[in-house]
């Protein structure tokens, strides 16, 4: 196996469920920090079978509201000094704007340009979300 | 900017000042024909609604103010392939108040986020259609002289109804109210918006008229459609126990009230019409009133809050 050295300070994204790495890797734009990033696929997991895990070493801010939507069974870990300081469990964002598509043909954004529609949590057991536009639920 | 997208973008409070404008306004009309002198309301309509037009044109032209805009999508540059986006931007440059309808669902909330004028939403697709509402609401505060503690029944196609879902919306808002859904089992309201109800609404199902109507406080009908029917046969099956007519109202309360959106079809015998129980062209005319209402306190919230930003 590939032995990934362990990280000094950043965030550790574990559990993340084979296949969706990749996406979640692009989705928070990890491709264009300077930092060191790094993307393991088909990890042996003993609860998963196999799973996908990030690592990211940076003390900056990453935006993660959009984990929750596209795999919201993560485990994000904070990681200051070679310590795991904080687990964290995620909850859906109560907006995501983009990401997501309505997929209503009678919705405006059918026809229109609109840059970037926002969906707003329409059920948080099912995951869904309403377009800001028609009211129309979509989920991803 | 404060807009009318959907009828829940006012708060209760505004709700009752601007029901109390309409009813001083139906009261003093001509105190009110200079309220809006200079001003120009646009009427965009993408789809063509006369009703809809005439009741707005005919609110601004009596406030004082004046209408531009089209009926017939035709004959506008949106043929010409521009975006919704720059015709709102380039309209509100003209007007003072954009009043807009569309085929398309959220068309005037992407109008209004590129509008520096207020937008009103006169009906996008099976969206909404928020002035229809407070017209509604007009009429059994008119009648009722509040929204809570009655007993409402919706009558008819309640399923695809985008009328009696609003109004069910807006009115399960107030507390104390109890709804009664009198349709055909293929044509019933939506469950979904039962489970969003606050404030402790009571709801039940009836399919037949006749076998409620003595409980109601208002009976609120809608047209029955042929097409919803899955034949022929079942249409006339069902449509009589959704008809009201003078037998029927004679087991109603001796102040029920009968609003119908209109047009009607056949499921509002024209016999009800001299019943002074018939509400259904008191909420047309009042649909005008809260329209004008509607226009000034628009104007009103936004000059308030400009003062404030400076
Ligand atoms: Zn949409």
């Amino acid at each position: 196996m590939i032995k990934v050295a362990e990280i000094k300070d950043g965030i550790v994204i574990d559990h993340i469920c084979e296949g969706k790495g990749y996406k979640i890797f692009s989705q928070l734009g990890l491709d264009k920090l300077d930092c060191v990033a790094v993307l393991l696929r088909n990890v042996t997991s003993v609860k998963m079978g196999k799973k996908d895990l990030i690592k990211v070493e940076t003390l900056e801010k990453i935006d993660l509201t959009v984990l929750g939507l596209i795999d919201p069974g993560v485990t994000i870990n904070y990681i200051v000094d070679s310590k795991n300081i904080k687990k964290e469990k995620l909850q859906l964002p109560a907006k995501v704007d983009g990401i997501l598509e309505c997929k209503n043909p009678r919705c405006v954004c059918a026809t229109e340009k609109i840059d970037i529609v926002s969906f707003n949590l329409a059920d948080k057991e099912k995951g869904t979300y309403s377009c800001e536009f028609c009211g129309s639920i979509t989920s991803l | 900017m404060r807009h009318l997208i959907q009828p829940t973008d006012f708060s209760l409070d505004e709700l009752d000042s601007l029901f109390a404008l309409a009813e001083i306004i139906m009261n003093n009309k001509m105190d009110f024909i200079e309220a809006c002198k200079g001003k120009i309301m646009a009427s965009l309509f993408f789809e063509p609604s006369t009703r809809t037009k005439f009741s707005f044109d005919a609110a601004m032209l009596r406030l004082g103010g004046g209408v531009i805009g089209f009926s017939d999508p035709s004959t506008t540059s949106a043929q010409k392939g521009e975006s919704l986006a720059d015709t709102a931007r380039m309209i509100a440059s003209y007007a003072d108040i954009i009043v807009t309808r569309s085929p398309r669902e959220g068309a005037p909330l992407l109008m209004a986020k590129n509008s520096t004028v207020p937008v009103i939403n006169a009906g996008d697709g099976v969206h909404h259609h928020p002035t229809q509402t407070l017209a509604d609401m007009m009429t059994i505060k008119h009648l009722k002289n509040r929204f809570s503690n009655l007993v409402f029944g919706f009558c008819g196609d309640l399923k695809f109804g985008r009328t009696v879902h609003s109004l069910f919306e807006a009115l399960s808002r107030y507390e104390g109210n109890r709804f009664v859904f009198i349709s055909p089992s293929e044509l019933m309201f939506p469950e979904h918006l039962i489970a969003g109800a606050q404030n402790g609404s009571q709801v039940s199902h009836s399919v037949s008229l006749e076998g409620s109507i003595n409980q109601l406080d208002i009976l609120y009908m809608t047209r029955v459609q042929k097409e919803r029917f899955v034949s022929e046969e079942e249409y006339l099956r069902l449509k009589d126990f959704f008809i009201l007519d003078e037998r029927k109202m004679a087991m109603a309360k001796k102040d029920m009230a009968v609003m119908h959106p209109l047009p009607r079809t056949n499921e509002l015998s024209t016999e009800v019409d001299s019943d002074p129980r018939s509400a259904y062209f008191l909420q047309a005319e009042l649909g005008m009133y809260v329209r004008m209402a509607l226009i000034l306190k628009l104007f009103e919230w936004n000059e308030a809050s400009e003062g404030k930003s400076i």
